[in-house]
Protein backbone atom coordinates (compact mmCIF):
# COMPACT_ATOMS: atom_id res chain seq x y z
CA UNK A 1 0.00 0.00 0.00
CA UNK A 2 1.53 3.60 -1.16
CA UNK A 3 -0.34 6.17 0.19
CA UNK A 4 0.64 10.08 -1.07
CA UNK A 5 -0.87 12.80 0.23
CA UNK A 6 -0.75 16.45 -0.59
CA UNK A 7 2.84 16.39 -1.79
CA UNK A 8 4.60 19.34 -3.00
CA UNK A 9 7.92 19.66 -4.37
CA UNK A 10 8.85 23.69 -4.62
CA UNK A 11 13.13 24.67 -5.16
CA UNK A 12 14.15 28.16 -5.66
CA UNK A 13 15.54 29.26 -9.18
CA UNK A 14 17.25 32.49 -10.59
CA UNK A 15 13.50 33.21 -11.87
CA UNK A 16 11.39 32.50 -9.00
CA UNK A 17 9.77 28.94 -7.64
CA UNK A 18 9.20 26.12 -9.87
CA UNK A 19 6.63 23.85 -8.81
CA UNK A 20 7.82 20.50 -9.76
CA UNK A 21 5.22 18.64 -8.11
CA UNK A 22 1.96 20.84 -6.76
CA UNK A 23 -0.10 18.87 -4.43
CA UNK A 24 -0.48 15.00 -5.99
CA UNK A 25 -2.15 12.53 -4.24
CA UNK A 26 -3.07 9.21 -4.85
CA UNK A 27 -2.62 5.59 -3.49
CA UNK A 28 -1.66 2.34 -5.05
CA UNK A 29 -3.37 -0.97 -3.07
CA UNK A 30 -1.05 -4.22 -2.53
CA UNK A 31 -0.30 -5.97 -6.15
CA UNK A 32 -1.57 -3.07 -7.94
CA UNK A 33 0.13 -2.12 -11.05
CA UNK A 34 0.15 1.88 -11.33
CA UNK A 35 1.47 4.17 -14.16
CA UNK A 36 2.48 7.87 -13.80
CA UNK A 37 2.23 9.28 -17.55
CA UNK A 38 2.74 12.47 -18.64
CA UNK A 39 4.90 14.39 -20.61
CA UNK A 40 8.85 15.60 -19.61
CA UNK A 41 8.43 18.28 -16.68
CA UNK A 42 5.54 16.72 -15.62
CA UNK A 43 7.24 16.11 -12.48
CA UNK A 44 6.80 12.42 -12.84
CA UNK A 45 9.86 11.08 -11.53
CA UNK A 46 10.39 13.65 -9.61
CA UNK A 47 7.56 11.80 -7.66
CA UNK A 48 8.73 8.49 -7.89
CA UNK A 49 12.31 9.94 -6.96
CA UNK A 50 10.20 11.17 -3.53
CA UNK A 51 8.67 7.61 -3.17
CA UNK A 52 12.22 6.10 -3.38
CA UNK A 53 13.54 8.34 -0.68
CA UNK A 54 16.25 10.25 -2.75
CA UNK A 55 15.11 13.45 -1.66
CA UNK A 56 11.63 14.84 1.22
CA UNK A 57 9.05 16.98 -0.63
CA UNK A 58 8.58 20.35 0.77
CA UNK A 59 5.05 19.66 1.98
CA UNK A 60 2.66 16.73 1.77
CA UNK A 61 3.05 12.88 3.16
CA UNK A 62 4.28 10.00 1.68
CA UNK A 63 3.67 6.47 3.39
CA UNK A 64 4.77 2.62 1.96
CA UNK A 65 3.27 0.34 3.88
CA UNK A 66 1.82 2.40 6.35
CA UNK A 67 5.09 3.92 7.09
CA UNK A 68 5.77 7.55 6.12
CA UNK A 69 9.19 7.17 4.16
CA UNK A 70 11.97 8.83 5.16
CA UNK A 71 14.88 7.98 3.21
CA UNK A 72 16.00 4.75 0.72
CA UNK A 73 14.57 1.38 2.49
CA UNK A 74 14.68 -2.46 1.60
CA UNK A 75 10.97 -2.08 0.97
CA UNK A 76 11.48 -0.52 -2.16
CA UNK A 77 13.07 -1.77 -5.52
CA UNK A 78 14.15 0.67 -8.08
CA UNK A 79 14.96 0.12 -11.70
CA UNK A 80 16.17 3.50 -13.62
CA UNK A 81 16.02 4.11 -17.26
CA UNK A 82 20.14 4.46 -18.24
CA UNK A 83 21.67 1.35 -18.67
CA UNK A 84 24.58 2.40 -16.54
CA UNK A 85 22.64 1.30 -13.66
CA UNK A 86 24.48 -1.68 -13.03
CA UNK A 87 27.53 -2.01 -11.14
CA UNK A 88 30.16 -3.25 -14.28
CA UNK A 89 32.58 -4.73 -12.11
CA UNK A 90 29.94 -6.93 -10.79
CA UNK A 91 28.56 -10.41 -13.37
CA UNK A 92 24.90 -10.09 -13.86
CA UNK A 93 24.54 -13.09 -10.88
CA UNK A 94 26.97 -10.59 -8.52
CA UNK A 95 24.65 -7.75 -9.71
CA UNK A 96 21.43 -9.37 -8.37
CA UNK A 97 23.33 -10.94 -5.15
CA UNK A 98 24.27 -7.23 -4.26
CA UNK A 99 20.76 -6.39 -2.09
CA UNK A 100 21.21 -9.85 -0.62
CA UNK A 101 24.90 -9.59 0.31
CA UNK A 102 24.16 -6.09 2.30
CA UNK A 103 21.09 -7.74 3.95
CA UNK A 104 23.58 -10.42 4.95
CA UNK A 105 22.74 -13.53 3.44
CA UNK A 106 25.63 -16.21 3.36
CA UNK A 107 26.82 -16.59 -0.23
CA UNK A 108 25.48 -19.62 -1.36
CA UNK A 109 22.16 -18.72 -0.81
CA UNK A 110 21.85 -15.35 -2.23
CA UNK A 111 23.71 -16.72 -5.42
CA UNK A 112 20.81 -19.65 -5.30
CA UNK A 113 18.48 -17.08 -4.78
CA UNK A 114 20.07 -14.57 -6.99
CA UNK A 115 19.98 -17.22 -9.90
CA UNK A 116 16.23 -17.80 -9.56
CA UNK A 117 15.69 -14.32 -10.24
CA UNK A 118 17.54 -14.18 -13.42
CA UNK A 119 15.61 -17.23 -14.52
CA UNK A 120 12.51 -15.14 -13.77
CA UNK A 121 13.65 -12.42 -16.29
CA UNK A 122 15.43 -15.81 -18.87
CA UNK A 123 18.93 -14.64 -18.24
CA UNK A 124 19.99 -17.75 -16.36
CA UNK A 125 22.54 -18.53 -18.75
CA UNK A 126 24.27 -14.98 -18.93
CA UNK A 127 24.59 -14.76 -14.73
CA UNK A 128 28.96 -15.42 -15.43
CA UNK A 129 28.63 -11.92 -17.55
CA UNK A 130 29.32 -8.90 -17.02
CA UNK A 131 27.03 -5.77 -18.30
CA UNK A 132 29.30 -5.22 -20.97
CA UNK A 133 28.83 -8.13 -22.98
CA UNK A 134 25.07 -7.62 -22.64
CA UNK A 135 22.44 -5.71 -24.93
CA UNK A 136 20.58 -3.16 -23.26
CA UNK A 137 17.32 -4.96 -23.19
CA UNK A 138 19.51 -7.97 -20.98
CA UNK A 139 20.87 -4.92 -18.66
CA UNK A 140 17.92 -3.38 -18.40
CA UNK A 141 16.86 -7.53 -17.13
CA UNK A 142 19.49 -7.85 -14.81
CA UNK A 143 18.19 -4.65 -13.29
CA UNK A 144 14.67 -5.52 -12.63
CA UNK A 145 16.24 -9.17 -11.08
CA UNK A 146 17.96 -7.14 -9.22
CA UNK A 147 15.54 -4.52 -7.81
CA UNK A 148 13.29 -7.89 -6.93
CA UNK A 149 16.54 -10.36 -5.69
CA UNK A 150 16.18 -8.98 -2.08
CA UNK A 151 12.01 -9.00 -2.27
CA UNK A 152 11.06 -5.55 -1.62
CA UNK A 153 7.28 -4.93 -1.72
CA UNK A 154 7.41 -2.35 -3.59
CA UNK A 155 9.01 -1.35 -7.19
CA UNK A 156 9.72 1.49 -8.63
CA UNK A 157 10.42 1.89 -12.30
CA UNK A 158 11.47 4.84 -14.38
CA UNK A 159 10.85 4.65 -17.32
CA UNK A 160 12.77 1.86 -17.67
CA UNK A 161 12.58 0.76 -21.49
CA UNK A 162 12.32 4.35 -23.10
CA UNK A 163 15.99 3.92 -24.41
CA UNK A 164 15.37 0.72 -26.06
CA UNK A 165 14.80 -0.31 -29.69
CA UNK A 166 10.84 -0.13 -29.83
CA UNK A 167 11.08 -4.17 -31.05
CA UNK A 168 12.81 -4.98 -27.53
CA UNK A 169 10.63 -3.00 -25.94
CA UNK A 170 7.78 -4.60 -26.92
CA UNK A 171 9.26 -7.86 -25.69
CA UNK A 172 10.12 -6.14 -22.62
CA UNK A 173 6.65 -4.93 -21.74
CA UNK A 174 5.41 -8.69 -22.21
CA UNK A 175 8.07 -9.77 -19.89
CA UNK A 176 7.67 -7.09 -17.32
CA UNK A 177 3.67 -8.10 -17.37
CA UNK A 178 4.93 -11.87 -16.99
CA UNK A 179 7.34 -11.14 -14.18
CA UNK A 180 4.43 -9.13 -12.39
CA UNK A 181 2.03 -11.67 -12.34
CA UNK A 182 4.46 -14.18 -10.83
CA UNK A 183 5.95 -12.04 -8.14
CA UNK A 184 2.64 -9.85 -7.38
CA UNK A 185 4.63 -6.49 -6.17
CA UNK A 186 2.57 -3.07 -6.26
CA UNK A 187 4.82 -1.21 -8.67
CA UNK A 188 4.75 1.96 -9.63
CA UNK A 189 5.89 2.92 -13.38
CA UNK A 190 7.31 5.90 -14.76
CA UNK A 191 6.39 6.36 -18.63
CA UNK A 192 5.62 8.69 -21.20
CA UNK A 193 4.44 6.06 -23.21
CA UNK A 194 0.82 6.64 -23.51
CA UNK A 195 0.06 2.62 -25.16
CA UNK A 196 3.11 0.90 -22.31
CA UNK A 197 0.76 2.21 -19.88
CA UNK A 198 -2.62 1.56 -20.92
CA UNK A 199 -0.74 -2.45 -21.43
CA UNK A 200 1.19 -2.68 -18.19
CA UNK A 201 -1.35 -0.63 -15.37
CA UNK A 202 -4.29 -1.69 -13.15
CA UNK A 203 -4.52 2.26 -13.03
CA UNK A 204 -2.93 5.43 -14.96
CA UNK A 205 -2.42 8.53 -13.09
CA UNK A 206 -2.21 11.85 -15.84
CA UNK A 207 0.42 14.19 -15.06
CA UNK A 208 0.66 17.23 -16.74
CA UNK A 209 3.80 19.66 -16.40
CA UNK A 210 3.77 23.70 -14.99
CA UNK A 211 3.30 23.45 -11.96
CA UNK A 212 3.73 19.40 -12.55
CA UNK A 213 -0.23 18.04 -11.12
CA UNK A 214 -2.35 15.39 -11.56
CA UNK A 215 -4.79 15.77 -13.92
CA UNK A 216 -6.69 12.47 -14.06
CA UNK A 217 -6.94 8.62 -12.78
CA UNK A 218 -7.87 6.31 -15.82
CA UNK A 219 -8.70 2.56 -14.59
CA UNK A 220 -7.86 -0.21 -17.25
CA UNK A 221 -9.56 -3.28 -16.62
CA UNK A 222 -8.78 -4.90 -19.63
CA UNK A 223 -8.12 -8.63 -19.53
CA UNK A 224 -4.17 -9.74 -19.53
CA UNK A 225 -2.32 -10.08 -22.01
CA UNK A 226 -3.74 -7.30 -23.12
CA UNK A 227 -3.69 -6.91 -27.28
CA UNK A 228 -2.94 -3.74 -28.43
CA UNK A 229 -4.65 -3.56 -31.27
CA UNK A 230 -7.86 -4.17 -30.06
CA UNK A 231 -10.35 -1.56 -30.40
CA UNK A 232 -11.07 -1.41 -26.17
CA UNK A 233 -7.05 -0.89 -26.06
CA UNK A 234 -7.03 1.93 -28.41
CA UNK A 235 -9.89 3.61 -26.75
CA UNK A 236 -8.12 3.58 -23.85
CA UNK A 237 -5.44 4.78 -25.07
CA UNK A 238 -7.41 7.42 -27.03
CA UNK A 239 -8.89 8.34 -23.54
CA UNK A 240 -5.41 9.30 -22.07
CA UNK A 241 -3.88 11.13 -24.67
CA UNK A 242 -7.48 13.63 -24.39
CA UNK A 243 -6.63 13.92 -20.89
CA UNK A 244 -2.82 15.03 -21.70
CA UNK A 245 -4.44 17.33 -24.23
CA UNK A 246 -6.67 18.73 -22.53
CA UNK A 247 -4.34 20.82 -20.79
CA UNK A 248 -3.11 22.74 -23.97
CA UNK A 249 -7.09 23.53 -24.88
CA UNK A 250 -7.24 25.57 -21.39
CA UNK A 251 -4.64 27.92 -23.14
CA UNK B 1 56.74 -7.93 -31.35
CA UNK B 2 56.40 -4.14 -33.04
CA UNK B 3 57.93 -3.40 -29.29
CA UNK B 4 61.36 -5.62 -30.36
CA UNK B 5 61.07 -3.87 -34.11
CA UNK B 6 61.71 -0.14 -32.34
CA UNK B 7 64.49 -1.42 -29.86
CA UNK B 8 66.01 -3.01 -32.32
CA UNK B 9 66.82 -0.01 -34.77
CA UNK B 10 67.50 1.77 -31.83
CA UNK B 11 70.68 -0.56 -30.59
CA UNK B 12 71.36 -0.94 -34.46
CA UNK B 13 71.59 3.38 -34.67
CA UNK B 14 73.62 3.20 -31.63
CA UNK B 15 76.11 0.21 -32.26
CA UNK B 16 76.65 2.08 -35.85
CA UNK B 17 77.96 5.32 -34.50
CA UNK B 18 80.01 3.73 -31.92
CA UNK B 19 82.06 1.56 -34.52
CA UNK B 20 82.37 4.72 -36.33
CA UNK B 21 85.72 5.43 -33.95
CA UNK B 22 84.38 9.50 -33.89
CA UNK B 23 84.55 9.10 -30.06
CA UNK B 24 86.80 7.32 -27.68
CA UNK B 25 86.29 3.52 -27.26
CA UNK B 26 86.32 4.21 -22.87
CA UNK B 27 83.55 7.15 -23.43
CA UNK B 28 81.28 5.60 -26.13
CA UNK B 29 81.59 1.46 -26.05
CA UNK B 30 80.17 -0.85 -28.48
CA UNK B 31 77.23 -3.01 -27.13
CA UNK B 32 79.53 -6.08 -27.27
CA UNK B 33 81.35 -4.23 -24.75
CA UNK B 34 78.41 -3.33 -22.72
CA UNK B 35 76.76 -6.71 -22.76
CA UNK B 36 79.99 -8.29 -21.21
CA UNK B 37 79.69 -5.67 -18.47
CA UNK B 38 76.22 -6.56 -17.93
CA UNK B 39 76.83 -10.10 -18.15
CA UNK B 40 80.00 -10.47 -15.62
CA UNK B 41 77.66 -8.10 -13.12
CA UNK B 42 74.62 -10.25 -13.70
CA UNK B 43 77.18 -13.31 -12.73
CA UNK B 44 78.86 -11.84 -10.05
CA UNK B 45 75.40 -10.87 -8.26
CA UNK B 46 75.99 -7.23 -7.92
CA UNK B 47 74.02 -6.25 -10.43
CA UNK B 48 71.15 -8.15 -8.33
CA UNK B 49 72.15 -6.52 -5.24
CA UNK B 50 71.88 -3.14 -6.50
CA UNK B 51 68.69 -3.84 -8.61
CA UNK B 52 67.27 -5.18 -5.12
CA UNK B 53 68.56 -2.59 -3.32
CA UNK B 54 66.83 0.01 -5.61
CA UNK B 55 63.15 -1.88 -6.20
CA UNK B 56 63.34 -2.20 -2.28
CA UNK B 57 63.25 1.70 -1.97
CA UNK B 58 60.94 2.02 -5.01
CA UNK B 59 58.32 0.05 -2.87
CA UNK B 60 59.00 1.19 0.16
CA UNK B 61 58.37 5.16 -1.51
CA UNK B 62 55.37 3.93 -3.69
CA UNK B 63 53.29 1.62 -1.09
CA UNK B 64 53.68 4.44 1.38
CA UNK B 65 52.58 6.81 -1.20
CA UNK B 66 49.64 4.45 -2.23
CA UNK B 67 48.20 4.25 1.46
CA UNK B 68 48.56 7.53 2.11
CA UNK B 69 47.42 8.80 -1.51
CA UNK B 70 44.12 7.03 -1.47
CA UNK B 71 43.21 8.08 2.24
CA UNK B 72 43.89 11.57 1.93
CA UNK B 73 42.24 11.02 -2.00
CA UNK B 74 38.91 9.30 -0.47
CA UNK B 75 38.87 11.69 2.04
CA UNK B 76 38.87 14.99 -0.16
CA UNK B 77 36.54 13.19 -1.96
CA UNK B 78 34.28 12.50 0.72
CA UNK B 79 34.75 15.75 2.90
CA UNK B 80 34.70 19.28 1.92
CA UNK B 81 36.78 20.71 4.69
CA UNK B 82 39.33 18.37 4.04
CA UNK B 83 39.26 19.40 0.29
CA UNK B 84 39.46 23.04 0.96
CA UNK B 85 42.38 22.64 2.78
CA UNK B 86 44.23 19.95 1.60
CA UNK B 87 43.66 21.36 -2.34
CA UNK B 88 45.97 24.28 -2.14
CA UNK B 89 48.69 22.60 -0.45
CA UNK B 90 47.90 19.80 -3.41
CA UNK B 91 48.48 22.51 -5.76
CA UNK B 92 51.56 24.11 -4.27
CA UNK B 93 53.70 21.14 -3.69
CA UNK B 94 53.31 19.30 -7.29
CA UNK B 95 54.89 21.66 -9.25
CA UNK B 96 58.25 21.33 -6.96
CA UNK B 97 60.43 18.32 -8.46
CA UNK B 98 60.88 15.88 -5.93
CA UNK B 99 64.59 16.08 -6.70
CA UNK B 100 64.62 19.42 -5.71
CA UNK B 101 64.11 18.24 -2.29
CA UNK B 102 67.32 15.54 -2.24
CA UNK B 103 69.39 18.02 -0.52
CA UNK B 104 66.72 19.29 2.43
CA UNK B 105 66.38 15.76 3.22
CA UNK B 106 69.91 14.77 3.02
CA UNK B 107 70.09 17.72 5.48
CA UNK B 108 67.46 15.91 8.10
CA UNK B 109 68.07 12.40 7.75
CA UNK B 110 71.57 12.12 6.25
CA UNK B 111 72.60 10.03 3.22
CA UNK B 112 70.84 6.52 2.98
CA UNK B 113 67.77 4.78 2.90
CA UNK B 114 64.95 7.61 4.62
CA UNK B 115 65.64 10.44 2.33
CA UNK B 116 65.75 8.15 -0.62
CA UNK B 117 62.32 6.50 0.20
CA UNK B 118 60.96 9.83 1.18
CA UNK B 119 61.58 11.21 -2.54
CA UNK B 120 60.54 8.21 -3.98
CA UNK B 121 57.48 9.41 -1.56
CA UNK B 122 57.03 12.06 -2.53
CA UNK B 123 57.47 11.59 -6.03
CA UNK B 124 54.84 8.93 -6.57
CA UNK B 125 52.27 10.65 -3.85
CA UNK B 126 50.85 13.68 -5.91
CA UNK B 127 49.16 11.35 -8.99
CA UNK B 128 47.54 8.72 -6.38
CA UNK B 129 45.71 12.00 -4.58
CA UNK B 130 44.76 13.25 -7.20
CA UNK B 131 43.56 10.20 -8.72
CA UNK B 132 41.59 8.88 -5.79
CA UNK B 133 40.76 11.87 -5.76
CA UNK B 134 39.23 12.69 -8.62
CA UNK B 135 38.40 8.79 -9.30
CA UNK B 136 35.75 8.86 -6.46
CA UNK B 137 34.21 12.05 -7.82
CA UNK B 138 33.40 10.65 -10.93
CA UNK B 139 31.79 7.24 -9.31
CA UNK B 140 28.22 7.09 -11.00
CA UNK B 141 25.50 8.41 -9.08
CA UNK B 142 23.19 5.68 -10.24
CA UNK B 143 25.58 3.27 -8.63
CA UNK B 144 25.38 4.98 -5.15
CA UNK B 145 21.29 5.43 -5.58
CA UNK B 146 21.36 1.70 -6.39
CA UNK B 147 23.33 0.67 -3.91
CA UNK B 148 21.61 2.77 -1.33
CA UNK B 149 17.86 1.69 -2.32
CA UNK B 150 19.83 -2.04 -1.34
CA UNK B 151 20.53 -1.22 1.36
CA UNK B 152 24.24 -0.34 0.96
CA UNK B 153 25.13 2.45 3.72
CA UNK B 154 29.03 3.59 5.15
CA UNK B 155 31.81 1.18 4.58
CA UNK B 156 29.62 -1.27 2.74
CA UNK B 157 28.67 1.69 0.34
CA UNK B 158 32.74 2.54 0.11
CA UNK B 159 33.96 -0.88 -0.50
CA UNK B 160 31.95 -2.55 -2.72
CA UNK B 161 30.61 0.76 -4.56
CA UNK B 162 33.02 3.74 -4.62
CA UNK B 163 36.26 1.90 -4.41
CA UNK B 164 35.24 0.08 -7.29
CA UNK B 165 33.58 2.53 -9.08
CA UNK B 166 36.67 4.99 -8.53
CA UNK B 167 39.13 1.68 -9.69
CA UNK B 168 40.05 2.88 -13.40
CA UNK B 169 41.37 6.18 -12.51
CA UNK B 170 43.11 4.39 -8.78
CA UNK B 171 44.73 1.85 -11.29
CA UNK B 172 45.80 4.72 -13.93
CA UNK B 173 47.24 6.70 -10.68
CA UNK B 174 49.24 3.74 -9.71
CA UNK B 175 50.53 3.08 -12.98
CA UNK B 176 51.58 7.27 -12.95
CA UNK B 177 52.80 7.14 -9.27
CA UNK B 178 55.21 3.88 -10.00
CA UNK B 179 56.68 5.53 -13.19
CA UNK B 180 57.26 8.84 -11.52
CA UNK B 181 58.82 6.94 -8.26
CA UNK B 182 61.06 4.97 -10.52
CA UNK B 183 62.28 8.39 -12.24
CA UNK B 184 62.53 9.87 -9.21
CA UNK B 185 64.81 6.96 -7.44
CA UNK B 186 67.21 6.56 -9.89
CA UNK B 187 68.01 10.53 -8.97
CA UNK B 188 67.48 10.14 -5.71
CA UNK B 189 70.31 7.39 -5.08
CA UNK B 190 72.87 9.56 -7.64
CA UNK B 191 72.54 11.93 -4.93
CA UNK B 192 71.53 10.51 -1.38
CA UNK B 193 72.44 6.39 -1.54
CA UNK B 194 75.53 5.30 -0.30
CA UNK B 195 77.32 2.45 -1.73
CA UNK B 196 74.44 0.89 -2.93
CA UNK B 197 71.47 0.70 -5.88
CA UNK B 198 71.00 1.24 -9.38
CA UNK B 199 71.10 4.77 -9.67
CA UNK B 200 73.91 4.89 -7.55
CA UNK B 201 76.11 2.33 -9.81
CA UNK B 202 75.78 4.95 -12.52
CA UNK B 203 77.05 8.00 -10.35
CA UNK B 204 79.92 6.47 -9.38
CA UNK B 205 81.09 4.62 -12.71
CA UNK B 206 81.27 8.07 -13.96
CA UNK B 207 84.52 8.75 -11.11
CA UNK B 208 86.25 6.10 -13.08
CA UNK B 209 85.00 6.54 -16.47
CA UNK B 210 83.22 3.32 -16.99
CA UNK B 211 80.67 4.37 -19.80
CA UNK B 212 80.04 0.40 -19.82
CA UNK B 213 78.82 0.12 -16.39
CA UNK B 214 76.58 3.32 -17.36
CA UNK B 215 74.99 1.88 -19.99
CA UNK B 216 74.63 -1.62 -18.90
CA UNK B 217 73.40 -0.09 -15.72
CA UNK B 218 70.72 2.21 -17.87
CA UNK B 219 69.65 -0.56 -19.62
CA UNK B 220 68.63 -2.84 -16.05
CA UNK B 221 66.75 -0.06 -15.24
CA UNK B 222 64.63 0.49 -18.44
CA UNK B 223 64.11 -3.01 -18.67
CA UNK B 224 62.44 -3.09 -14.98
CA UNK B 225 60.35 -0.40 -16.35
CA UNK B 226 58.99 -1.98 -18.71
CA UNK B 227 58.33 -5.28 -17.37
CA UNK B 228 56.88 -3.40 -14.26
CA UNK B 229 54.62 -1.30 -16.87
CA UNK B 230 53.55 -3.84 -19.31
CA UNK B 231 53.09 -6.56 -17.35
CA UNK B 232 52.40 -5.68 -14.42
CA UNK B 233 49.74 -2.64 -14.85
CA UNK B 234 48.84 -4.07 -18.06
CA UNK B 235 48.06 -7.39 -16.18
CA UNK B 236 46.53 -5.52 -13.30
CA UNK B 237 44.34 -3.55 -15.93
CA UNK B 238 43.37 -6.26 -17.82
CA UNK B 239 41.97 -8.38 -14.98
CA UNK B 240 40.16 -5.47 -13.77
CA UNK B 241 39.17 -2.60 -15.46
CA UNK B 242 39.36 -4.12 -18.85
CA UNK B 243 36.98 -6.92 -18.21
CA UNK B 244 34.83 -4.53 -16.60
CA UNK B 245 34.42 -2.65 -19.58
CA UNK B 246 35.27 0.34 -17.78
CA UNK B 247 38.36 0.98 -19.84
CA UNK B 248 38.10 0.10 -23.48
CA UNK B 249 41.71 -0.87 -25.75
CA UNK B 250 42.27 1.52 -28.01
CA UNK B 251 40.56 0.44 -31.79
CA UNK B 252 43.62 -0.70 -34.37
Amino acid sequence: MIEIRNVSLVYDTPDGKVHAVDDASFSAANEEFVCLVGPSGCGKTTLLNMIAGFFAPTAGEIRVGGQPVNGQGLDRGIVFQDFAQLFPWRTALGNVAFGLEMKGVGKAERERIALEQLRLVKLEKFAGAYPHHLSGGMQQRVAIARALAYNPGVLLMDEPFAALDAMTRDEMQRLLAEVWRETRKTVIYVTHNVAEAVYLADRVIVMTPHPGRIRAEVRVGLPRPRDPLSVEFLEHQKALLRHLSLKEEEK
Amino acid sequence: MKAAVSVLFFVLVYEAIARTGWFAQALVPTLPMVAQTLWAMLIDGSMASHAVNTLYRVFAGLSLAASFGLLLGFLMARYRPVENFFLPLVSALMPIPSLAWAPVFILWFGLGNVATILIVFYAASFPMVINTWTGARAVNPLWLRAAGSMGAQGTAMFWKVVVPGASPFIITGLRLAFQRAWIAVVGAEMLAASAFGLGWVIFDAKEFLNADIMLASLAVIGAIGFVFERVVFGSLERSTVLRWGMVRTAKA
